[in-house]
C-alpha cells in the first residue's frame, strides 16, 4: 500500500510536468482557433494530463490515508503535497469557469515546485502525538490548505499580469522586484536539486559540537558543510572541511542548507540570465501577450473571493474550535497562529483596498503576489525556524 | 436634524471608548484578582493547630485577628516569624490574634520549624490546601488582616517589618 | 447642508454623487468621468460632509476606509514582530524572562524584551490598536450601510441615459419588435433569476442584492467576537488555572469554590513501539527514537455534598470516573479539565536499613514518606531512629546551611539521629541522594539506602470560559457575512427605451466575467445587441496597461 501510494505521487508528478509543457505548447500554436474562441487542442489535452495527474495524486492521498490510518496531513511532506494537490485541483475548477491555459502555464510548475520541496523532507509515515489524535486534524488542515491553494491561484494570475504588465524596455524598480520573484522561484528549483543530488549521493558527514548550553552534541549533515557548527569538529573521514563556523545560536545546519540554496539559485539564475539574455520576466513576456489583463486581474480578484473565506473558514475558524479542545484555549498567539492571522489580515487589507480605494490591475497583482509570500513564509519559515506549538509539523 | 446626528456620534463614540477603556483596565488588573477581597468578609474556614485543636475563623469575631499563609522553604516567611511571635505576644491580650496557616506541608517539617523558631501563635496545617486554593494564595508570604467583624480591612504580601506588624495590628485592635 | 431635489422629483441628502432614484448625476465633476463610481452606488456618505465639532472629526477618522486599512497594516506588522523570538508564555521557566532574552538571543534579545516585545499581545498599544480596528469596523459600517440601503431601496426602474452611458457594459441597439424581444428577454431574465421590475416599458433587473449586505453582516460577526474577547477580562468570566496532583491524591478543583473534588487514580503515560503498533510507522519510530502516544490522567470526579467550610474534610459524593487526555477534557457544568502536563517519577517514599558499617549487619528497615515523614521510626530490639531535620528539597545556602528550596521533595534530605544499645546517647548522620555527612565524628552506623518509590503527577489545566458561545456565535456570523459577500453577486441588467434606441446597461459588484456571459446568453437571438465592456475598450485603446 505503501509503494503504491509513492507511485501514485510520481506518477502525478510526472504528468503535471508533461501538461505544464502541452499548456506552454498550447499558447504557441497559432494555427488553432484564435484565444477567443475558446480552448485549443492542445489546451483540452493538457486538460486532460492535470485531470489524471489530479486523480492520481488523490490516489497517492487515499492510499495514504489507508495506510496510516489518519489523514496524511501530518508533517511537513505530507501538508505541502497537499497544498500542491490542492493548487491543481483549485486551478482544475478555475479553469472551468475561465477556460485559460496560461494560467494552467503559471499554476503547474508552482505545484511542481511544491511537490519537489515537500519531497526533500522526511517522507515516512509518522504516527500521531497524542494532540494530533482528533478528528479535526483533517477538517482543519485540509480545509486551511485548500484555501490557501486557491488563495495561491491569484498569486499565478498577478504573476501573469505583471509579466504582462510591466514595461521590460527599461530597468525598473518594477522589473527588479518581478525578478525578485522569479528568483525565489529558481531558489526553491536550486534547494530541490542540491538536495536530491546530494541524497542520491548519499552524503553525511558527521560533526562534534558545542551547543549554546556549553554541552557537545553531534549533527550530520547531508550536504556539504559550508558552514560548521560552533567549534565543529568533522567526525566522517573525506568529508567537506566547513569553510566557516558560526556561533552557537545560529542553527548552522538550517543556514547552510539556505546558503546552498541561494548559491545553486544564484548559478541557475546567471545561466538562464546567459542563455535568455534578457530579464527573466522580459523572456516570458512575449508567450503572455495575448492574454486580456482584465481577465486575468478578475481571476485573481475571484480567487481571493473564493479562496478568503475557506481559509478563514479552515486556518482561523476551524483552528480554533481544535486548540480549544486540544490545547485548552482557542487563541494563544503561537507563531503559526499569529501567522494565519497576518495571513487573514493581508488578504482583508486587499480586498478593503480594492473594494474601497479601487486597487484593481497591476495594484492589485503585487498584492496577490505579497500574499503568496506570506503564506510561503508560514509554510516554511515558521515550520522551520520560528518553531511554537506547530513545530512536529517541521521534522 | 444636525443636533441629533452629533449627539448620536457622541454617545455611539462614547460607549465604545468606555468599553476600550474598560478592557485596557481590566487587562491590567487583572492578575491581582483576589478571591479575598479587601472591604469584604474574610471566606471562613477551619483548620486543625499542631495540638490538634480546631480553629474556626468566624469563631475569632469580636478579636482581629492577623491570617498569615507560610511555608518554611520561604525565606522571607523565615524572617518575619520572629516579629511575628513578639508581637504575638504583645497583642494577645488586647484583642488580636496571629493565626498562621502552613500550606500543606508535612507535620514533621512543620514541627521542626516551630521547635527551631519557639513560636508560640496557633499554626494551623492546609493539609489539603483546600483554604490556600479558597483565599486563591499565590507568592508567600500572604498576610490578611481582618478586622471584629471579620472583614477583611488589609492584604500584604511579600516580608513585614516589626514596626509594620505592629502598626498592622494596632489597625485590627477592637 | 441642503437635501438636493433631482429633476425627476426625489430629494436626496446633502453630498449625493447619483440621485438616488434615477441615478442621474448631481455632483458637477463626476459628469466628466466616463464611467460613474458605483461603490457605494454614489450616495452620500456622511461622514464627507459633516465636519465641524471634534466628535465629527473622530467620527470621520474611523470612518475613513484608508484608516481602517492602515490600522489593518500596523496589526499586521505588530504581530508579526511578535513572532520574532518566542513570547514569555512559551519561554521555559528555567530563568526570569530579562536574563532569558538575553542569554538565548544576545543584544537582540535584550532589545526585544526592553521593547516589550516579549508580551506584545497583551501590551496596552497592541490591545489599543484592536480596539481601533473594532471602532473603525463600527462606524465604516454605520456610515456606509446606511446610504447604501437609503439609495439600493429607492432606485427606479427608469435610470438617466447619463448613468446608463456611464456604466461600464453598455450598448445601443435599433428598436425592431420591441414587443417580442422583449418578452424573450423577460423569459431568460426569469429562468436566470431575476427579480424583474418594470416601468413605461423600461425594465429592471435585478439579483443577488443581499450579497452586497455581506461585508456588512461579516463586520457585526467581528464585533460581536471583539465583545467576546472584552468580557473575557471580567472577573468571573474565564477561569485559567493549573492544577498539579499526585496520584492517590484527592484535592479540591481551582475555583470551583470549594464545590467539587478530584481524584488522581493514575498518570499513564504511552509510547509508540515498534514491534506492537502499525508497520508503517516503525520507520519513523526508528528515526525518532521515541514518540508519544497518550497522555492519561485516570481520575474520579467529587462533588461536595452538604455545607461544610474550607479546611473542614468535606463529604464527597462520586460524580464520575473519567480518563482525560490531550483532546478529551473532563467536563462538568461550565468548567473542562485538560490533561496539559505531567511529571513523571516524582519520589514519594525512601527505604533505609540502620546498618552497622563494620559489620554490615542490620537492625531493621525503615521507609519514610517523604510527604509526611515521621519523627521517630522505632526498629524494635533497643534500635530506633529519629528524624532530627527534613528538607524535601534540598540544597546548601550562601552559608553553607542545609535549606530547602520547596515543599515538593524532589532531593530529600535528611539529619537522622541513629539510636542503639551500644549508642544510646544517639549517633548523627546527614543523609541526601548519594551524599552522606558525618558531623560528629565517625560513626558506627549508618543509614543505608534501600530503595525509593515513586508516583506519576498529573498536571491539569482548569479552565471555564462563559464567553465561548459569544465568540462562536460571532464566528458564525462573521462566516455567514463573508460567504454572502463573496459567493453571490449583486448583478443589475437596465433596459431602457431611448426614442427609437434600447439601450442597456448592466452592472455587478464582481464577477464582470460570469454577468457578460449571463448577459449574453440573456440577449441571444432576441435582436438587443450584447452591450460593450467599457473599460476593456478603454484598455485596448491605450495600449494594454
Amino acid at each position: 500500500m505503501v509503494t503504491l501510494s509513492g507511485n501514485l505521487l510520481y506518477a502525478s508528478f510526472f504528468l503535471y510536468l508533461v501538461a505544464t509543457v502541452l499548456f506552454a505548447g498550447s499558447i504557441k500554436d497559432k494555427k488553432g482557433k484564435s484565444a477567443e474562441k475558446g480552448p485549443n487542442k492542445w489546451a483540452k489535452l493538457a486538460l486532460i494530463t492535470t485531470i489524471v495527474g489530479f486523480a492520481s495524486q488523490l490516489g497517492y492521498f487515499i492510499t495514504r490515508w489507508i495506510a496510516a490510518g489518519h489523514a496524511p496531513v501530518s508533517n511537513l511532506f505530507e501538508f505541502t503535497t497537499f497544498f500542491g494537490m490542492s493548487l491543481v485541483g483549485a486551478f482544475i475548477v478555475i479553469y472551468f469557469i475561465y477556460k485559460t491555459p496560461m494560467l494552467g502555464l503559471f499554476t503547474l510548475p508552482v505545484a511542481i515546485l511544491m511537490i519537489a520541496y515537500a519531497s526533500m523532507f522526511p517522507r515516512e509515515i509518522t504516527p500521531l502525538i497524542p494532540a494530533l489524535q482528533s478528528d479535526w486534524l483533517h477538517i482543519h488542515v485540509t480545509t486551511a490548505a485548500v484555501g490557501q491553494a486557491i488563495l495561491a491561484i491569484s498569486f499565478a494570475a498577478g504573476l501573469i499580469y505583471l509579466i504582462k504588465a510591466i514595461d521590460q524596455s527599461k530597468s525598473s524598480k518594477k522589473t527588479f522586484w518581478l525578478e525578485a520573484i522569479m528568483f525565489g522561484l529558481v531558489c526553491t528549483l536550486g534547494f530541490v536539486i542540491v538536495s536530491s543530488t546530494f541524497s542520491a549521493m548519499d552524503y553525511k558527514a558527521e560533526f562534534n559540537w558545542i551547543d549554546k548550553t556549553g554541552t557537545e552534541a553531534k549533527l550530520e549533515y547531508h550536504m556539504p558543510a559550508l558552514v560548521g557548527p560552533h567549534k565543529g569538529e568533522l567526525l566522517t573521514a573525506e568529508k567537506f572541511e566547513p569553510i566557516v563556523e558560526v556561533p552557537a545560536i545560529i542553527n548552522a545546519k538550517k543556514l547552510n542548507t539556505v546558503i546552498w540554496s541561494i548559491a545553486s539559485g544564484i548559478i541557475l539564475y546567471l545561466l538562464l540570465r546567459l542563455i535568455l539574455r534578457k530579464r527573466i520576466g522580459a523572456a516570458l513576456q512575449p508567450i503572455v501577450k495575448n492574454i486580456n489583463l482584465d481577465l486575468v486581474d478578475e481571476i485573481g480578484y475571484r480567487s481571493v473571493l473564493i479562496g478568503f473565506p475557506i481559509f478563514t473558514l479552515g486556518a482561523l475558524i476551524f483552528a480554533m474550535i481544535w486548540a480549544q479542545i486540544a490545547w485548552t484555549r482557542f487563541w494563544g498567539w503561537d507563531p503559526k497562529e499569529v501567522w494565519a492571522l497576518i495571513t487573514f489580515l493581508f488578504y482583508a487589507a486587499f480586498l478593503h483596498l480594492r473594494l474601497s480605494k479601487g486597487w484593481h490591475g497591476e495594484k492589485s497583482a503585487w498584492l496577490a503576489v505579497i500574499g503568496f509570500v506570506i503564506m510561503m513564509f508560514n509554510l516554511v519559515a515558521v515550520n522551520l525556524v520560528l518553531a511554537g506549538l506547530h513545530s512536529y509539523a517541521g521534522s | 436634524m444636525k443636533k441629533k446626528r452629533l449627539m448620536i456620534r457622541a454617545v455611539i463614540l462614547l460607549l465604545l471608548g468606555a468599553a476600550v477603556a474598560y478592557t485596557l483596565y481590566a487587562n491590567f488588573t487583572k492578575d491581582d484578582v483576589q478571591k479575598a477581597v479587601v472591604g469584604e468578609k474574610a471566606p471562613d474556614f477551619v483548620l486543625e493547630d499542631m495540638n490538634g485543636k480546631k480553629h474556626r475563623l468566624s469563631d475569632y469575631e469580636g478579636q482581629g485577628v492577623l491570617l498569615n499563609f507560610w511555608g518554611t522553604w520561604c525565606k522571607p516567611c523565615e524572617k518575619e516569624m520572629p516579629y511575628l511571635n513578639n508581637q504575638y505576644k504583645q497583642f494577645k491580650d488586647k484583642g488580636v490574634t496571629i493565626l498562621a496557616v502552613n500550606v500543606a506541608e508535612s507535620e514533621l517539617a512543620i514541627q521542626k520549624f516551630a521547635d527551631r523558631h519557639n513560636l508560640e501563635f496557633p499554626i494551623l496545617k492546609d493539609t489539603d490546601s483546600q483554604v490556600m486554593t479558597a483565599y486563591k494564595i499565590g507568592p508567600l508570604p500572604a498576610t490578611y488582616m481582618i478586622d471584629k467583624e471579620g472583614k477583611i480591612v488589609k492584604y500584604h504580601t511579600g516580608q513585614l517589618t516589626e514596626d509594620m506588624i505592629k502598626d498592622l495590628m494596632e489597625q485590627v485592635k477592637p | 447642508m441642503k437635501d438636493v431635489k433631482c429633476e425627476c422629483g426625489h430629494v436626496n441628502p446633502h453630498g449625493t454623487i447619483l440621485c438616488e432614484a434615477c441615478g442621474r448625476i448631481l455632483e458637477e465633476h463626476e459628469r466628466e468621468k466616463q464611467l460613474v463610481d458605483m461603490r457605494y452606488e454614489g450616495s452620500a456618505r456622511r461622514s464627507q460632509t459633516y465636519n465641524k465639532t471634534i466628535v465629527d472629526k473622530i467620527w470621520n477618522f474611523f470612518s475613513s476606509v484608508k484608516v481602517g486599512v492602515w490600522l489593518i497594516v500596523i496589526t499586521l506588522i505588530a504581530s508579526a514582530l511578535g513572532t520574532i523570538f518566542p513570547q514569555e508564555m512559551y519561554i521555559p521557566p528555567v530563568m526570569p524572562a530579562e536574563v532569558y532574552y538575553e542569554d538565548q538571543y544576545g543584544w537582540l534579545g535584550k532589545l526585544y524584551y526592553e521593547l516589550g516585545f516579549h508580551n506584545l499581545y497583551s501590551s496596552w498599544w497592541y490591545l489599543l490598536l484592536v480596539a481601533s480596528i473594532g471602532i473603525s469596523l463600527v462606524i465604516c459600517s454605520l456610515d456606509r450601510v446606511i446610504p447604501l440601503y437609503r439609495a439600493l431601496k429607492a432606485q427606479r426602474v427608469t435610470r438617466h441615459e447619463g448613468f446608463l452611458k456611464r456604466q461600464r457594459l453598455f450598448g445601443i441597439s435599433a428598436a425592431e419588435n420591441l414587443e417580442e424581444s422583449y418578452e424573450k428577454v423577460k423569459e431568460k431574465l426569469r429562468e436566470k433569476r431575476y427579480h424583474i421590475r418594470e416601468e413605461d416599458g423600461n425594465i429592471l433587473a435585478e439579483k443577488g442584492r443581499f450579497s452586497r449586505w455581506g461585508p456588512y453582516v461579516n463586520h457585526i460577526g467581528l464585533i460581536i467576537f471583539l465583545i467576546g474577547g472584552m468580557l473575557r477580562f471580567v472577573p468571573g468570566m474565564y477561569v485559567d488555572e493549573v492544577m498539579w496532583i499526585r496520584e492517590g491524591e484527592t484535592k479540591v478543583i481551582p475555583e470551583t469554590d470549594g464545590e467539587y473534588y478530584l481524584k488522581n487514580d493514575q498518570f499513564i503515560l504511552e509510547v509508540y513501539d515498534k514491534n506492537k503498533d502499525k508497520e508503517v510507522f516503525s520507520e519513523a519510530i526508528e528515526n525518532s527514537g521515541m514518540v508519544a502516544k497518550n497522555f492519561q490522567s485516570d481520575v474520579t470526579l467529587y462533588k461536595k455534598k452538604g455545607d461544610s467550610i474550607a479546611g473542614e474534610k468535606p463529604e464527597l459524593e462520586k460524580v464520575k470516573d473519567d480518563e482525560i487526555r490531550v483532546n478529551e477534557p473532563l467536563r462538568f457544568e461550565n468548567f473542562a479539565l485538560y490533561q496539559s502536563t505531567y511529571k513523571l517519577n516524582e519520589l514519594n517514599k525512601m527505604t533505609f536499613a540502620l546498618t552497622n558499617k563494620q559489620t554490615n549487619e542490620e537492625f531493621g528497615m525503615l521507609t519514610v514518606d517523604l510527604n509526611d515523614p515521621k519523627e521517630k521510626y522505632d526498629l524494635g530490639n533497643g534500635y530506633s531512629v529519629e528524624v532530627v531535620s527534613y528538607f524535601p528539597d534540598f540544597e546548601f545556602d550562601e552559608s553553607g546551611e542545609p535549606v530547602t528550596k520547596s515543599r515538593i521533595p524532589n532531593n530529600p534530605a535528611f539529619v537522622f539521629k541513629m539510636l542503639t544499645p551500644d549508642k544510646p546517647e544517639g549517633e548523627v548522620s546527614f543523609v541526601a541522594i548519594r551524599q552522606t555527612i558525618e558531623p560528629f565524628g565517625d560513626n558506627t552506623y549508618k543509614m543505608a539506602f534501600k530503595g525509593i518509590d515513586t508516583k506519576n503527577v498529573s498536571g491539569l489545566t482548569v479552565r471555564k470560559d462563559l464567553t465561548l458561545w459569544i465568540i462562536s456565535l460571532g464566528g458564525l456570523i462573521f462566516m455567514i457575512g463573508v460567504a454572502q459577500g463573496s459567493y453571490w453577486n449583486h448583478r443589475r441588467i437596465w433596459i431602457r427605451k431611448v426614442n427609437d434606441e434600447v439601450w442597456v446597461a448592466g452592472h455587478t459588484n464582481k464577477n464582470w466575467h460570469g454577468l457578460k456571459r449571463e448577459i449574453s446568453i440573456i440577449l441571444e437571438n432576441t435582436g438587443i445587441n450584447e452591450p460593450e465592456d467599457q473599460v476593456q475598450n478603454e484598455n485596448k485603446e491605450s495600449g494594454g496597461s
